[in-house]
């Protein structure tokens, strides 16, 4: 057998995965910057006012001023998917980087520590996974009221214990390394050792937790805004319209398909992502 | 560890994550910011209708008080009464229940029935049939199941009119009416379950093939079919079956959206609308018993993981 024979074992088994990783990340990274283009410029792109009522178009099919078509009270559905996007958008990715901001800090305390200092931190947040997710949500938004502001919070509240859990199980085996071992040993700090050693080499897996997150947080506000305890209107909302168009829908149903493929690309913007760092954290699939 | 102790430890486990739940269902009404019974009346209400309101709630006594009475009465059955309609909560949620649990449990058995087979298959399948599998879960996680009924209903009522867009009868009075009802909602709710009990499935089903008594089985010469059917999913369903129970709070949640959707009167539907009339009892009550029935079939998925993989109540875990 020759030496040359050999390269065409282990490339075979080690391309796909790092190719599949690099695509994922990109088409989701691609995805998801043309959607925050679209909410971002959404005063620029959006051919009308979202708001403006327009008598004469109520329930107008898609033609070419209203690319497609109009609402139930003659508002733009484009310029109104355009808009909501960017009420969307912000309720998740703002929900998840407060839930973010703190469970890492918990995570990484509980999981450096351990005994009673984890169990500390950890019962308390295990508490809140008693009850379903929506359930938790509908529980908030009873107490503070419903709208946008509150249904983030919500859904930060839901995701916290979920993101904490990840940053302490990580935490706990980057803890063991001899790397922070050693950086102990040479006469480093508690803190100096978390901030430096543990952390950057534990928050991988939170990363990729979150952008996954993210994707369900975004539904989870649809879903809130559908039942009217989210984003209120006259604010147009993914979730909202879909509620609005519920009842023209054999009339009207664009009113529904249009909203309806927003969320779901957006949605499959930041599992593609997750998926993408997933797999590139973890090139050889053992953690999955 | 016996089996005993494994199942005694089990329920004891329960009863504390039943007060805990039980304490924050109560706080929800002393939490609402300013007063909860001028929120629920409107500011029209007379003084004396809020005193009055305020009684029957027993806002009136201290909080302590006002708790251990609520959960005594609870412990007989008594829920509290509906602040509008003035009937006991225990019967509203007896109505309102049983559609819940049928809804859920026929999307969970559909799912099952859908993402065992499609992952087991998957999972000896070639590179296209993990490609054509990662799609479809893909999709099924990402398209949001309210939005997906509604889509079903514009295909199946609105256009082809085979199906009722909304509605509900009981089963008791016309079964076939029933089904008719509910096919709609259970596949709306039951699409993205599968896209999840199939990614487990398969992922176990890859675990467990790759095990050394796997290749003895196959070097042995026995039928893929036996191997995948017989001995694959056996040694995979303690994972598929833990991942079903942790599903079924999901559920539990996409239950309260479809039945809105499709006007089902189950607790999912009772808890939002309550909440647009500042109905807090029934809220509480909704809130509670959905959450009690999510914790007894946490309780119960624990109790057969065991019994499937004795090893789990041994301690020594898989």
């Amino acid at each position: 057998m020759s030496v040359t024979d050999l390269p065409d074992v282990a490339p075979v088994a080690a391309r796909p995965p790092a190719k599949r990783a690099r695509r994922s990340l990109t088409i989701g990274l691609v995805l998801l910057g043309v959607l925050v283009l679209i909410a971002v410029l959404a005063p620029v792109l959006a051919p009308h006012d979202p708001d403006t009522v327009d008598p004469n178009r109520v329930l107008g099919s898609p033609d070419g001023s209203y690319l497609l078509g109009a609402d139930d009270f003659g508002r733009d559905v484009l310029s109104r998917t355009i808009f909501a996007l960017r009420v969307s958008l912000l309720v998740a990715v703002s929900s998840v980087v407060v839930a973010t901001l703190v469970a890492v800090p918990l995570g990484l305390v509980a999981g450096y520590f351990g005994g009673w200092v984890d169990t500390l931190v950890s019962r308390p947040l295990d508490m809140i996974l008693v009850l379903p997710a929506l359930l938790l949500a509908l529980s908030l938004i009873t107490i503070l009221g419903p709208g946008s502001t509150v249904a983030a919070l919500a859904i930060a509240v839901i995701y916290l214990p979920i993101l904490a859990r990840v940053m302490r199980a990580s935490t706990l085996v980057t803890s063991q390394q001899d790397y922070v071992l050693a950086a102990r040993a040479r006469g480093a700090g508690h803190l100096a050792t978390m901030l430096r050693h543990v952390l950057p080499n534990s928050v991988g897996p939170v990363a990729v937790q979150a952008s996954v997150l993210t994707g369900f947080a975004l539904q989870l506000e649809a879903a809130l805004s559908f039942l009217g305890l989210g984003t209120q209107p006259p604010t147009p909302s993914l979730g909202g319209m879909l509620a609005e168009g519920r009842d023209v829908l054999s009339l009207a149903p664009w009113l529904e398909i249009v909203p309806g493929v927003a969320i779901a690309l957006a949605v499959l913007s930041f599992l593609l992502i997750g998926d993408g760092l997933r797999r590139s954290l973890d090139p050889e699939g053992v953690a999955s | 560890m016996n089996r005993l102790t494994f199942v005694l430890r089990r329920l004891a486990l329960t009863i504390p994550v039943l007060w805990v739940m039980t304490l924050f269902v109560f706080l929800i009404i002393h939490l609402i910011p300013g007063d909860p019974v001028r929120t629920m009346l409107g500011f029209r209400a007379t003084p004396e209708n809020v005193a009055t309101a305020r009684h029957q709630l027993g806002l009136d006594e201290p909080l302590w008080r006002q708790y251990v009475d609520w959960l005594g009465g609870l412990l007989h059955g008594d829920l509290g009464t509906d602040l509008i309609s003035h009937a006991p909560l225990s019967e509203l949620l007896s109505q309102r229940l049983p559609v819940t649990l049928e809804l859920t449990v026929l999307s969970m058995l559909l799912a099952i029935v859908i993402g065992v087979p499609l992952g087991a298959l998957a999972a000896v399948g070639n590179r296209r049939a993990r490609s054509l599998t990662d799609g479809l879960v893909v999709l099924g996680v990402s398209i949001p199941d309210f939005w997906l009924g509604i889509m079903l209903v514009l295909l199946f009522a609105a256009t082809l009119g085979w199906l009722p867009p909304s509605g509900y009868v009981p089963f008791s009075d016309d079964p076939a009416g029933n089904l008719r009802y509910m096919v709609l909602p259970v596949a709306t709710l039951a699409a993205a379950e599968a896209a999840y009990i199939l990614r487990t499935t398969r992922g176990a089903m890859e675990a467990v093939l790759g095990r050394p008594s796997m290749t003895y089985l196959r070097a042995k010469g026995i039928s893929p079919f036996r191997m995948v059917a017989g001995h694959g999913l056996r040694n995979a369903a303690p994972t598929v079956v833990t991942v079903i129970g942790i599903q079924f709070g999901v559920l539990l949640g996409g239950a309260i959206v479809v039945e809105t959707l499709f006007g089902l009167p189950g607790v999912g539907r009772l808890i939002v609308t309550s909440i647009n009339q500042r109905n807090y009892p029934v809220v509480q009550a909704g809130v509670l018993a959905v959450a009690t029935l999510f914790v007894l079939v946490s309780l119960l998925v624990d109790l057969v993981v065991a019994w499937l993989d004795p090893r789990v109540a041994d301690g020594v875990g898989t």
